[in-house]
């Protein structure tokens, strides 16, 4: 599974809490330029496996490998080459946004002008603003724009936008994308699929220490058999077996109140859906475009957020 | 992965034990309580116990008297005040300390005082000597008040230590496991920033503040107590760095893997509690029984304050100040490396 231009390889990682098995024999291989998200839900393992890749955080087992080199033998040349921004961190109350860039920037041996990662992150308005002034989401650019400021090989970002507002989040998504349009490498961990499937090229979703589906947002989402998604609730049961059958209907599952078909043609479907559905007495009924959060519901029976 | 980077510069940036220690002075200054317990605190402190304790003309001693002979007889002396009572309340105000003494008619005439109070005795022998008068003296009473005995000359150099004290324990230890909690740690290695240099940048900062704190502090004993220097005071900066050190790395062990804020208030309390009290702060330790005088030696606040007093009271030289010196300088040496020892970065 290797190839020469991986930057970041991780190959039957394992992290045990005590009888906690966080991590449970996880490959991963993120190419060169590569943006790729890992999705689960809380507790699945993501934030161990990154911080593992951090090199802030050591394996139980299995073999890592950042950049072509190794945190125990090369962590001072890989320190200079990895930005990170970590779940949560909290910069200085007191410090302002120039500040606290030029004091991570002193760290590095190279990096870029502070201006310009301002600049990038959206906040020249703020630099002379102190951190516990800036909003949830100034905050967050701050934290990323400390982690570019050594225009890093590989950006880990862990949850970078848990807790924001919606155009907060869009911001950052801007971030990330300049950063990857320069090629550089991008690991983020989300629980919002459709953050993963705007930023990633490539999704791992991890359950319980574990990649279960890999692929790109589209390959994962076309893994259900079909692009549509047509949610319904009857007054009296109607079991999913009744309609898997269905013309253009490609799967079937009982969701909290009733149940979700996974569809291929909604015109071809859709009437022959509502001629079995409504002698049962038909309370409910939307259709969405198929998301990775079907794709994980289909894979595990859970939701993301419960 | 080593492509061109158009935009990285080289050009020179400031080193970061630099940028680490203008981070530590610019959140101090930016926070007024700090600046305040710093500053402000051991000066109220000065002015409230140098008024409390500032030397007051001799008070007479007040006693208890049943009789108004007894009362002329004592009245007699300026140094002594009589007051005329029934016996019940005389024994009362010896109880309750309104009077140091009381005197009641004989034969023989009766002294009833507290053995264990000074001023009990005092009185008593004042009370004596009026009574019984033994014709002219043979001897000759010289007052002398020398510069150095008052207590603010006692108070300045060990409110001078404890606030090196509480400087480096709190500036030092708390700030460290805030910084923990606040996974600033954590985001700090995950830098190439240098560890050691990180650890500098407290003592940068301790020897800055110092550089700050001393002429305070002294600045306004001289003005307002007239409380000097007798010795040198570049020796006096010297025994302060000294201190300031020695309190850095106590801080910095006791932060050393206290997890989070609450743990480490408690660890400093409990390491700076016993010296406040017993390491002459506000009395001298000579109140302490011989038996746990050895123990009280070796705590480094005792040895700062003395060494303090010996250069500001006394006007000692190195020689003088050497054993605590050392102590100091191996009390610092050997917190800092213990606390690197088993130091949590995460």
């Amino acid at each position: 599974m290797s190839s020469p231009t991986a930057a970041l390889r991780c190959e039957k990682l394992v992290k045990q809490y005590g009888e906690v098995t966080a991590v449970d024999r996880l490959d991963l291989e993120i190419a060169s330029g590569e943006c790729f998200g890992l999705l689960g839900p809380n507790g699945a393992g993501k934030t161990t496996t990154v911080e593992i890749l951090e090199g802030l955080n050591e394996p139980t087992d299995g073999r890592v490998e950042v950049l072509g080199m190794a945190w125990a033998r090369d962590e001072r040349a890989l320190r200079q080459r990895v930005g990170v921004s970590l779940q949560e961190t909290h910069l200085p109350d007191r410090l302002t946004v120039e500040e606290n860039l030029r004091m991570f920037r002193s760290f590095y041996d190279r990096g870029r002008p502070v201006d310009e990662v301002l600049e990038q992150v959206a906040l020249q308005d703020k630099r002379t603003s102190w951190t516990e002034r800036l909003s949830g989401g100034q905050k967050q650019r701050l934290a990323v724009a400390c982690a570019l400021v050594s225009d890093p090989d590989v950006l880990f970002l862990d949850e970078p936008t848990t807790g924001l507002d919606p155009q907060s989040r869009r911001q950052l998504w801007d971030v990330v994308l300049g950063f990857k349009a320069r090629g550089r490498t991008v690991l983020l961990t989300t629980h919002y699929m459709d953050e993963a499937e705007r930023l990633c090229d490539r999704v791992a979703i991890v359950d319980k220490g574990k990649v279960i589906a890999l692929g790109t947002p589209q390959e994962l989402i076309a893994s259900l058999g079909g692009q549509q998604v047509v949610e319904l609730a009857t007054e009296r049961p109607l079991g999913p077996e009744e309609m898997d059958r269905l013309p253009s209907v490609r799967g079937a599952r009982r969701s909290a109140d009733g149940m979700a078909l996974t569809v291929e043609q909604l015109h071809v479907a859709l009437p022959a859906i509502l001629a079995r559905a409504e002698p049962f007495g038909l309370t409910r009924l939307s259709t969405h475009h198929a998301t990775l959060e079907d794709v994980f519901v289909h894979l595990t029976g859970r939701r993301l957020r419960e | 992965m080593n492509a061109p980077r158009p935009s990285a510069t080289s050009a020179p940036v400031s080193s970061p034990l630099w940028e680490l220690t203008l981070a530590r002075l610019r959140i101090f200054f930016r926070e007024p309580g700090a600046v305040f317990w710093t500053f402000g605190f051991p000066l109220l402190l000065s002015i409230a116990l140098g008024i409390a304790f500032r030397n007051r003309a001799a008070e007479p001693s007040i006693v208890a008297v049943v009789s108004p002979e007894l009362e002329r007889a004592l009245a007699a002396d300026a140094q002594l005040r009589p007051r005329l009572l029934d016996e019940l309340a005389a024994r009362e105000a010896l109880r309750t300390g309104k009077a140091d003494l009381v005197v009641l008619p004989g034969p023989p005439i009766s002294y009833l005082y507290d053995p264990a109070r000074a001023e009990s005795r005092l009185a008593r022998a004042l009370a004596d000597t009026a009574l019984h008068p033994r014709g002219p003296p043979a001897t000759v009473d010289k007052p002398v008040i020398e510069p150095g005995s008052r207590y603010i000359d006692f108070l300045i150099p060990g409110l001078l230590g404890m606030q090196l004290m509480s400087a480096g324990m709190w500036g030092v230890g708390y700030v460290i496991v805030d910084m923990r909690t606040k996974k600033l740690l954590k985001r700090l290695v995950a830098t190439p920033m240098s560890r050691a240099q990180f650890l500098w940048s407290f003592v940068v900062m301790r020897a800055l503040f110092l550089l700050m704190e001393l002429p305070v502090l002294l600045g306004f004993a001289y003005l307002v107590f007239q409380v000097g220097v007798a010795g040198s005071i570049l020796l006096l900066l010297g025994i302060s760095l000294l201190g300031a050190l020695a309190f850095a790395g106590l801080g910095l062990l006791v932060a050393s893997r206290a997890q989070n804020t609450q743990t480490v208030s408690g660890l400093i309390n409990l390491v700076m509690l016993p010296m406040f009290v017993a390491s002459g702060v506000f009395f001298s330790t000579a109140r302490f029984p011989e038996g746990v005088q050895p123990l009280l030696r070796v705590l480094p606040l005792t040895a700062l304050n003395d060494a303090l007093r010996a250069v500001m009271i006394d006007g000692g030289g190195l020689r003088a100040v050497a054993p605590q010196c050392a102590l100091l300088a191996g009390t610092a040496a050997i917190t800092f490396i213990a606390a690197l020892r088993v130091f949590r970065w995460r």
